[in-house]
């Protein structure tokens, strides 16, 4: 084990002290140059109407036409600006803040190239329904049109790809529209909302007050989220139950949003029924629970896929049977009945068809079926059940399991996850990057609690890891925030290095580095017949990066290590990397190639000689298949 | 597993149509371009789309046309309702409505023809709304069925130019889908 760095000096309580003198030194100063109190201004509407809605930290950076808004920050000291090293960060950050603690995040850019650099992170929020209020600034209201210095139809873009947007000229209409872009970014299905405001609009004064809540509500009718499901369906729902011989509850992130982990859980222990999760749901059942059954779909667990092939009753609460659950949706659970509870009646219908389509929140639909629903003694379900246990061993300790790889002394990524979750006391919140790295945090995260797995599902953002740990870290203080990336992700976004030195945000970062876009490799392997290219990824020394960054940096090869590396890294008070060194060819199993079906799974550990795959067809795909999926993540 | 048992049935019965949607939107800067983009963006194709301002100056109406299954026109509806400033949208397709578009259209006349174009334009409740020495405009209104009929007839005297508005429609009755929006 290697180790290298200090801790930092940017970001101990003198420096903070410091900054902190500096900041008021620079506001008495600037009191004194206006001469006295100076007139309320957009930018101040803007800053009182993110305090009124319990928003307290920004996650920005700065440029022309927002400076306005920098220049009054100073006079709301309820909020603290976080400054990023590129807006991209920002909105991810925002995002975390949002995963981890429930709460609205908020990230800020300017006009042009500011605002074009927080699309990625929205698109994330919007693919995974959280609620986010990205706000940008514009060039003054006369220029628009104008193809004006940094000026770029912004609106325009994010439209298609945030739940509402906002192009705001004048200062008297900042406070309602960030009160209404709160209340839609936060209630039904959640989602990011984009407010544009132009230069002009943040420096005019004005004496607007901000709305109520009740205004708010008042002011959109055509928003009204439908909270009850309808009373005849789930009565349905509960006969259903009643009548199944092997249900599965497939739990999702609506779950998690509707806070209603409890419920779930009730139903499970009354009706004993199973409970398999998505890739957000990941949190809403704590994986030791015996009705928790585990993680589903693509890179899902095979015991669950096969509970889901062989189910009677699907019970899909707050997901939305997308194609990375699903498979092909021909074989999909071919003898269940299919149930669909989601919020938003969009999704009903969509991918599948719902044999019992149920609109609502989840936490409401549960509360009300609950007293409906039959309780099931558990001897009336010991046949299934001891059916679903030896599934369930048969996968766990197939060789692809993390155990195989480190007993010969190969530093596997699944072992790693492993000890870095049990290190943490399975009460760390990790966010993952995307590609293999996140189907083994998934898979290996042994999570406990809700809102502790973060994970960009939907979109399947690279880069996203180490800035949304920061939210994370900073939404949810007492939880240790790890950012688990792999060494493709990490170098998208490292430049946050400096931000959480600088700030201090105290993410540990596990670096999982096999020299590879791992999963790229994976699919050139398996689904392109051994075709690689631009797989091989050169990374540099990271302990020289983080030497550079002044950020304490160990280095990590052998399995022995890990737990040490894991320790000393938590040990730090702030910021901390791990450069775990794991095996370059690992694929992740078992694995669903693109248009196959969960009963075509393949799952050999390894990549020497043939594949195993499961049922009559092959593994091989044709990847010009125009029925297959969308393709691999990287 | 999966062997014996039939293929799941994907959403929607594949068989394509014409379906009349009417949707009751906030009248605001940027609201047709929310509505044309989710279509786009979703794979809906908008066969017409005409857009006015109803009783009320702070809402606008659309009626839309697009082609595809009860599936397919389902989600359309879904998704639509799902942009804020849309009210109310209804697929009123199989009810009973009154469904009529307005076409213009531009064609030669001679001095010997000019009497049969206006005979012809009459007969098919039409009205010659423009007349000159070489040209005139007809103006047709009525169901599209209708006005594709008059668009034939008149392509013997040579059509110069042609435009549609597109359908619009009311539900027949005493029922209002204006009075249907909750405020």
């Amino acid at each position: 084990m290697t180790q290298t760095g200090h801790v930092p000096g940017a970001g101990t309580s003198a420096a903070l002290a410091t900054e902190r003198a500096r900041k008021e030194m620079l506001r008495d100063a600037r009191i004194e140059r206006r001469g006295g109190p100076r007139p309320r201004i957009g930018a101040d509407a803007l800053c009182e109407a993110l305090l009124l809605q319990g928003s307290n930290t920004i996650w920005g950076y700065p440029g022309g036409v927002i400076l306005p808004l920098y220049d009054v920050l100073a006079d709301h000291p309820g909020l603290r600006h976080i400054l990023v090293r590129h807006e991209q960060a920002a909105a991810h950050a925002a995002d975390g803040f949002a995963r981890a603690s429930g709460k609205v995040g908020v990230c800020l850019g300017t006009s042009g190239p500011g605002a074009t650099n927080l699309v990625t992170g929205i698109g994330t929020s919007m693919l995974d329904s959280v609620p986010v209020v990205a706000i940008t600034g514009n060039v003054p209201g006369v220029l628009l049109g104008k193809d004006a210095f940094q000026e770029i139809d912004i609106t325009g873009i994010t439209l298609p790809m945030t739940k509402h947007n906002y192009l705001i000229r004048s200062a008297d209409e900042i406070p309602h529209a960030i009160a209404e872009a709160f209340h839609i970014a936060r209630s039904g299905r959640p989602g990011p909302v984009h407010v544009d405001i132009t230069k002009d609009a943040l420096m005019g004064e004005t004496s607007a007050p901000h709305p109520t809540q009740a205004e708010v509500e008042a002011g959109l009718p055509g928003y009204r989220p439908k909270l009850d499901g309808h009373v005849r369906q789930i009565k349905v729902l509960a006969d259903a139950i009643a009548a199944s011989k092997r249900p599965v509850i497939l739990a999702g992130h609506g779950i998690l949003i509707s806070q209603a982990e409890r419920e779930l859980l009730e139903l499970a222990r009354k009706a004993q029924i199973p409970v398999a999760w998505t890739l957000l749901g990941i949190g809403v059942i704590d994986e030791s629970d015996p009705l928790a059954y585990g993680y589903m779909g693509m890179h899902g667990w095979k015991h669950v896929n096969r509970a889901i092939q062989s189910a009677d009753l699907l019970i899909g609460i707050g997901m939305r049977y997308d194609d990375r659950v699903t498979g092909n949706v021909r074989t999909f659970a071919p003898s269940a009945k299919i149930v669909h509870v989601d919020i938003d009646p969009a999704e009903i219908g969509k991918n599948v068809v719902a044999d019992i389509p149920i609109v609502g929140d989840a936490k409401h639909v549960l509360a009300a079926l609950i007293p409906l629903t039959p309780s099931v003694a558990p001897a009336a379900r010991a046949d299934y059940f001891a059916e679903l246990a030896t599934w369930r061993t048969a996968s766990e300790s197939s060789a692809w399991h993390g155990s195989g790889g480190w007993r010969d002394g190969v530093l596997s990524a699944d072992f790693v996850v492993e000890r870095i979750a049990e290190g943490s006391k399975h009460d760390a919140n990790l966010t993952a990057d995307v590609g293999q790295n996140q189907m083994w945090v998934a898979r290996y995260g042994g999570f406990k609690r809700a809102n502790s797995h973060l994970s960009s599902g939907g979109l399947g953002t690279m880069g996203f890891a180490l800035p949304a740990a920061m939210g994370a870290a900073v939404a949810v203080p007492e939880k240790t925030s790890w950012a688990i990336a792999g060494d493709g992700g990490f170098q998208m976004t490292l430049q946050e290095l400096a931000t959480i030195v600088q700030e201090r945000i105290p993410v540990k970062i596990a670096l999982m580095d096999n020299k590879k876009l791992g999963m790229i490799r994976q699919w050139q392997e398996i689904v392109y017949g051994g075709n690689y290219h631009s797989e091989q990824l050169a990374g540099p020394d990271y302990l020289k990066l983080c030497d550079a960054y002044s950020l304490p940096a160990w280095k990590v090869s052998k399995p022995e290590e890990v737990d040490a590396a894991v320790a000393a890294a938590l040990a730090v008070d702030g910021p901390a990397l791990i450069w775990f060194e794991i095996a370059e060819r690992q694929n992740v199993y078992p694995m669903m190639p693109a248009g196959k079906g969960l009963s075509d799974l393949i799952d050999k550990w390894g990549d020497d000689g043939e594949d195993v795959t499961e049922g009559s067809s092959g593994p091989r795909v044709d990847p010009t298949d125009p029925n297959a999926p969308s393709g691999a993540t990287k | 597993m999966s062997g014996a048992a039939p293929a799941r049935a994907l959403p929607g019965s594949g068989d394509a149509r014409r379906h009349l949607i009417v949707a009751i939107v906030n009248n605001r800067p940027g609201v047709l371009n929310r509505v044309a983009s989710l279509m786009r963006a979703r794979n809906f194709n908008i066969e017409s789309l005409a857009v006015s301002v109803t009783e009320r100056s702070d809402t606008s109406r659309m009626t839309l046309t697009i082609l595809g299954d009860e599936v397919h026109v389902e989600q359309a509806t879904k998704q639509l309702y799902k942009l804020i400033d849309v009210l109310k949208v209804e697929d009123v397709t199989d009810s009973a409505i009154v469904e009529h578009e307005l076409a213009l259209i531009k064609v030669r006349v001679t001095s010997k023809s000019r009497p049969e174009l206006v005979s012809l334009a009459e007969m098919h409740h039409g009205r010659v709304v423009d007349l000159g020495d070489d040209a005139a405009i007809v103006e047709i209104v009525g169901e599209p069925g209708d006005v594709d009929r008059v668009v034939e007839l008149l392509r013997e005297f040579g059509i110069k130019e042609l435009v549609r508005t597109g359908s619009v429609v009311m539900a027949r009755g005493s029922g209002s889908i204006e009075e249907q929006v909750k405020r």
